[in-house]
């Protein structure tokens, strides 16, 4: 590493941490446009030069796919961006979502050294400006591939279903991504929405895989037009992985919840992103109508319904959640950006009841202030109820935004052992019960992250790998990056250089 | 992209179209529902398979054109075109049983947009040995469509029409009436049908302690348990119709409530189909225009 040879210390680092240009808080709170504009070059240069390109690098422990970060930014440093990519797209098949929508600050930046001084190192920026560029430059990872005449389904096309395609389409398999809705994507496409991942990003990262050869039906959902033993003994499938998500949205069986009106933030998003009713009539999708929104919850699910409301033109927007501020579970910039935007939060309340007026719609939420007690189950504050402080928020629409469980079509139409939660049960190689099914992602773990469900596609196709005996590994050999695979899942049997 | 490969209109609101799609028609099962999309603008839309055939590799799909979506596919989708989104089938199909030993004795009812979707329910107890009673209702005789292929799927038919052209004069729940009193022995009554017609069965049969299976159709999205856009109220607990459903014990779902839901999206659908119809007005001459929009709460009296 010659370009480190004068070493940098904290002291010789930019101090400040290199903002990213945003649109101004007012215009963009009615406007469906991105937000955070991405860095430009001379930024990318300037933040990169803050890493301290540390020996013993905290930030990949921090990743929950081990990026090689100091790596990647010591070659943004070099102008090597091509090799950036490369080193990113050894783990990380999607720099240009995740540099959007990974929590960075309790994963990769929470941990960064220079934060214990300074502000962390912007990583995520840094990768999406990465991956923005391969984007824009049509890099992909594709290699010469030979087919090893295996055939793999996967089952959903989100974020854990993307990566188990494309590194079983790279050991030379015939992959085929099934999906019940009209395009692919998952939670990508239909929940998170255009203002933080517009949707020519998610469409140029299936466009890199389709390069690859892995093809995507549609419209199919797997367990009632096929089950999966179909896959497996019918249709020809040596190997399946299911990746459906954690879509079944909770409610909190309060009364009032089947007023007009009330909805769950998977409903009013797919409403808007999918299936575009944020321009009705062009698009023959309703929304429900109103001027006042309440919605429930504080996760990224909540913030982008809060953020949605108000830019389908709603006059005031309010969160209510049990707990504090501290213990949000949003991602800190998009709580950040609702409240420049003008959201208005309870923190600390609760819903007691929805109210109706005599047609049946909702006309406000009755709800209570609470006190955070004891750690529960998991370590957060309990939030308690306090007596007599109960108020009430006027709304024409209540939304719930507090979780979701694990989708039952698999369970119904498999034999597939599931935990009694409803998810999926694997094993630490990712494998189901079920011989050659293996499964990952929000449908095994329950709500998490991007990364993580990429994370998990990514260990399933190396359950697979195994599986079908394609998969070597060489322990001697240092990690090292071919065509954006490392070395030790390269199939060189079947490889040839590109 | 799914090939419509036949057409064929029962009467100026209803229609059927068959469309091509092997794995479909070999996997479907009775009570079973797909979502349509016509266009790439369209409207996700829950429409109940009438009907499939593996041999030939089609489903059937018998529509009422009553909002905007159905009208204008009323209009487009004709043989040759196709749809662009088809997805399905969808939810648990229903539960075929006969009594062991003894045939059981079932009522399949349908009314308004229920007439076509009984018919896979009424076809399949009777190739599981029952003995199977069809009511059907019209508005007359006139717009009475498949009444040989329930004859060949029911051992007895009957027939309503509201204005008596056709059959017994009155509405299915006085079919059903009927049924009850001559076969006394009724194990089972399937209703599928606008909810105030499935209401008024159930509570036909709630005296008589008739196990009642409604087919229930509230405003779908996906289709997939995604949204909870489809939850109704079955008993004390809250059920999404498209993964726990359609089907659902008659006496216990809160028809109220479904009914009450189902007119979440009232405003804007009427929005969109005067809209529309402005459209319409625009590109051609204005004659044969509809003027009435025939309320799908009403059809009960249609059938
Ligand atoms: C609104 C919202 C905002 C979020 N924001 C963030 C964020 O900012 N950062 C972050 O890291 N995480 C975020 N998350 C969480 C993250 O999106 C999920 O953890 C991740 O998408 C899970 O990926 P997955 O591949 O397991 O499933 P999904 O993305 O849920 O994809 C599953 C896919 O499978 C399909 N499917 C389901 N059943 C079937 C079937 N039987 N046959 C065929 N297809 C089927 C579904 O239609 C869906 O497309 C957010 C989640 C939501 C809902
Ligand atoms: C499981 C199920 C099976 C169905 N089967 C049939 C069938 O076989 N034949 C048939 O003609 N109709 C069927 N329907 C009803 C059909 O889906 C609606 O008539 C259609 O969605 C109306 O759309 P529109 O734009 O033409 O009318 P709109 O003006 O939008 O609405 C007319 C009425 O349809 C209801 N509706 C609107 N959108 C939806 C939606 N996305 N999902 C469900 N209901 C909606 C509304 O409550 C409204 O009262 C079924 C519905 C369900 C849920
Ligand atoms: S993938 Fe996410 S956690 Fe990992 S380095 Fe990138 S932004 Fe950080
Ligand atoms: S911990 Fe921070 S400073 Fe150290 S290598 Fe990682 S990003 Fe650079
Ligand atoms: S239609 Fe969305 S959950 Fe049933």
């Amino acid at each position: 590493m010659a370009s480190a040879a004068k070493k940098k210390t904290i002291r010789t680092i930019p101090q400040e941490r290199t903002p990213m240009p945003e649109r101004d808080p007012k215009e963009r709170a009615r406007s469906f446009q991105e937000v955070a504009c991405g860095y430009q070059p001379e930024h990318a240069a300037r933040e990169a030069e803050r890493c301290l390109l540390c020996p013993d690098p905290k930030c990949i422990e921090g990743c929950p796919v081990s990026i090689d970060i100091p790596e990647f930014i010591r070659r943004i440093t070099a102008k090597d961006y091509r090799g950036a990519y490369d080193t990113i797209a050894a783990t990380n098949l999607l720099p240009a979502i995740c540099g959007r929508v990974c929590p960075q600050e309790s994963q990769c930046e929470g941990v960064c050294t220079v934060g214990e001084s300074l502000e962390p190192v912007a990583i995520g920026r840094l990768e999406r400006w990465v991956g923005d560029l391969a984007l824009a430059e049509g890099w992909s990872s594709a290699p010469y591939i030979e087919p090893s005449g295996f055939r793999v389904g996967i089952v959903g096309s989100g974020p854990a279903g993307m990566a188990c395609a494309a590194d079983m389409a790279k050991a030379g398999c015939d992959v085929t991504v099934y999906e019940a809705f009209q395009e692919p994507g998952g939670v990508l496409k239909y929940g998170i929405p255009d203002f933080r991942l517009p949707n020519p990003v998610i469409d140029a990262e299936i466009e890199n895989l389709r390069k690859l050869g892995v093809k995507f039906e549609c419209n199919t959902l797997v367990g009632r037009l096929f089950t999966l033993s179909d896959m497996r003994d019918e249709m020809g499938y040596h190997a399946v992985f299911i990746g459906t998500g954690a879509g079944y949205p909770s409610m909190m069986g309060i009364p009032g919840e089947s007023l007009n009106g009330v909805l769950s933030a998977n409903e009013l998003l797919t409403r808007c992103n999918l299936m575009r009713a944020r321009d009705f009539p062009k698009y023959d999708t309703p929304l429900p109508a109103g001027k006042r929104v309440a919605v429930i919850g504080s996760g990224n699910t909540a913030m982008d319904a809060l953020r949605v409301s108000l830019r389908l033109s709603a006059e005031k927007v309010t969160c209510v959640y049990r707990r504090s501020r501290a213990e949000s579970p949003a991602r800190a910039e998009e709580l950040h950006h609702a409240e420049q935007e003008g959201i208005e939060f309870h923190w600390l309340a609760n819903p007691l009841e929805i109210l109706g007026d005599d047609k049946g719609n909702v006309r406000g939420m009755r709800c209570i202030r609470m006190a955070l007690g004891e750690p529960d189950s998991s370590g957060r504050p309990r939030p308690v109820p306090m007596p007599g402080t109960e108020f009430e928020v006027a709304a024409d629409i209540v939304v719930f935004a507090i979780g979701t469980n694990a989708n039952p079509i698999i369970g119904q139409t498999s034999a597939l052992a599931l935990n009694k939660r409803g998810y999926i049960q694997a094993d630490e190689n990712l494998a189901t019960s079920m011989a050659g099914v293996f499964a990952g992602g929000d449908i095994v773990t329950g709500a998490a992250t991007v990364i993580q469900a990429m994370g998990a596609g990514r260990k399933a196709a190396r359950g697979m790998k195994k599986y079908l005996g394609i998969y070597q590994e060489d322990a001697d050999s240092k990690v090292e990056t071919l065509f954006g695979i490392p070395v030790y899942e390269h199939n060189f049997t079947r490889l040839r250089a590109a | 992209m799914f090939e419509i490969v036949a057409r064929e209109d029962f009467s100026d609101v209803t229609f059927l179209l068959e469309v091509k799609h092997p794995l479909m028609a070999k996997a479907a099962r009775p009570g079973q529902f797909v979502i349509v999309m016509a266009r790439p603008e369209g409207e996700r839309i829950p429409l109940t398979l009438a009907d499939f055939d593996p041999k030939k590799g089609t489903i059937t799909l018998v529509i009422q054109a009553v909002g905007k979506t159905t009208r204008e596919m009323q209009q487009t989708c004709l043989k040759g075109s196709a749809l662009h989104a088809l997805v399905g089938p969808m939810g648990i199909p229903s539960q075929i049983t006969t009594t062991s030993g003894a045939a059981k004795k079932v009522v399949c009812v349908g009314g308004g947009l229920g007439v076509a979707p009984m018919f896979p329910q009424a076809r399949a107890y009777k190739q599981a040995g029952a003995y199977v009673v069809g009511v059907v209702g019209f508005r007359s005789q006139e717009l009475v469509f498949w009444e040989d292929k329930f004859r060949g799927a029911c051992d007895e038919l009957i027939l309503c029409t509201n204005d008596g052209s056709a059959g017994i004069k009155g509405i299915v729940t006085d079919g059903l009436r009927v049924a009850l009193e001559k076969h006394p022995d009724v194990n089972e009554v399937i209703a599928i049908g606008p909810p105030i017609m499935m209401k008024a069965c159930a509570d036909a049969t709630r005296a008589r302690k008739v196990k009642t299976l409604v087919s229930v159709n509230p405003i779908m999205v996906d289709g997939t348990g995604m949204c909870g856009g489809c939850r109704v109220k079955v008993g004390d607990k809250v059920k999404f119709a498209c993964v726990d459903g359609p089907d659902f014990d008659g006496h216990l779902v809160d028809f109220d409530d479904l009914m009450a839901r189902l007119k979440r999206f009232a405003a804007q659908e009427k929005n969109a189909l005067e809209r529309w119809l402005d459209s319409c007005r625009m590109m051609k001459t204005p004659a044969e225009e509809p003027t009435e929009l025939p309320d799908p709460f009403e059809e009960v009296r249609g059938g």
